[in-house]
């Protein structure tokens, strides 16, 4: 049972969003911008990012649903799984390798980032702004984990839910749907 | 020495604002919704005072004294009495409720999985709604972004206390949504 009255309809995040949409407009912005915004990692590496941290800090919700997303984006389930497992043997590039180890650092604390872990990033060819995206895509999963946990949100009771919120993700992104999501309750049998 | 060119100078957080504007900007609107914007049964001070408190739990000297010089000027308190609320807010002279809430905030540093039913319960005993506990949460959780983004970079922090608290008067009067980092 979640800590305070949220719609039944609306699991982990998407309720909590909706709960308070002012504080849900800059979330979503941000989220938007790092994750599905221009940028030189494609859209699957972000959700690999993403997917780390929410399983490093045992975030169930925000796993599955990155996890889901991600799998879609790159067009394979091993991957993700793989790097949940252990980076270091995961089938990405060795920048990516470096990259998922500094946001596991961040995931710890911002202070358990060390300049070795930088210096490995780069000279596996990561750009600095690659770096600064890295560690603020890992601070916001470090908000949003806490945030879905904090406040005991329910996970869904059909697994086919993920399938259904991994499509939204990589077809729409994260901001909110000019409709909302009322239509989400016809769906609950 | 930031792990990262920031190109310019700036201190904390100023800096990869300043490095990534685009995302500066929802960055600070969100501190303005939680911090700064009236619209809210929590005090500016209670709620810079929970954004301090998480700060200083995960050691993020240039948070902290931002966040604790506003609520300083909020409270209209001194360094030590903040200090001394950071170290030990039970044995503070602060309500019950706001103790119950940094309680709270407290277990959302450690992790969302450390709140407990019992601490939102007497919270709610203290008189703390819904809105109130769901602040709670996400400003401690939105700190334990803004602190990783700082020290995750390793940004610069100035050690002089002093210069966080004259700084806290112009912040508390122009908020955050429109936040000149290099002012």
């Amino acid at each position: 049972m979640p800590y305070i009255p949220l719609e039944e309809h609306l699991p982990g995040i998407t309720g909590l969003l909706e709960y308070r949409k002012d504080s849900a407009q800059p979330i979503r912005e941000l989220t938007q911008i790092l994750l599905r915004g221009q940028s030189t990692f494609t859209e699957g590496e972000r959700e690999l990012i993403a997917t780390v941290v929410s399983s490093g800090n045992n975030c169930t919700f925000c796993t599955t649903a990155h996890t889901a997303a991600a799998d879609l984006l790159i067009g394979n389930t091993e991957t993700a799984k793989k790097v949940k497992e252990d980076i270091n043997t995961a089938p990405v590039s060795g920048k990516m390798k470096a990259l998922l180890t500094i946001a596991s650092m961040v995931r710890e604390s911002g202070k358990s980032v060390t300049p070795e872990a930088i210096q490995k990033a780069k000279d596996e060819g990561a750009t600095d702004v690659e770096i600064h995206d890295t560690v603020l895509i890992a601070a916001l999963f470090c908000l949003y984990n806490r945030y879905v946990d904090g406040l005991a949100t329910a996970l869904p009771d059909d697994s086919g839910y993920f399938n259904v919120l991994a499509n939204r993700l990589v077809r729409h992104g994260y901001t909110r749907l000019p409709q909302g999501y009322d239509h989400l309750k016809k769906e609950k049998i | 020495m930031a792990f990262i060119d920031l190109q310019k100078d700036l201190p904390g957080i100023r800096g990869p604002m300043a490095f990534r504007p685009e995302t500066a900007k929802p960055l600070n609107e969100l501190a303005e919704v939680l911090l700064h914007d009236d619209n809210n049964t929590l005090s500016r001070g209670e709620r810079e005072m929970i954004g301090a408190y998480v700060s200083s739990q995960n050691d993020c000297f240039y948070c902290q004294n931002v966040h604790g010089a506003l609520a300083q000027h909020y409270f209209q308190c001194d360094i030590p009495f903040i200090d001394a609320i950071k170290k030990d807010y039970q044995s503070a002279p602060i309500s019950d409720k706001l103790k119950a809430l940094l309680a709270i905030a407290g277990s959302v540093q450690k992790g969302g999985k450390y709140v407990t039913p019992e601490q939102v319960e007497h919270a709610r005993t203290f008189g703390a709604t819904d809105r109130e506990i769901h602040d709670t949460v996400l400003i401690a959780a939105a700190f334990c972004m803004f602190n990783r983004y700082v020290d995750g970079l390793n940004t610069r922090a100035p050690q002089d206390r002093q210069l966080y608290v004259d700084r806290a008067k112009i912040r508390a009067e122009e908020g955050y949504a429109d936040l000149n980092v290099y002012k």
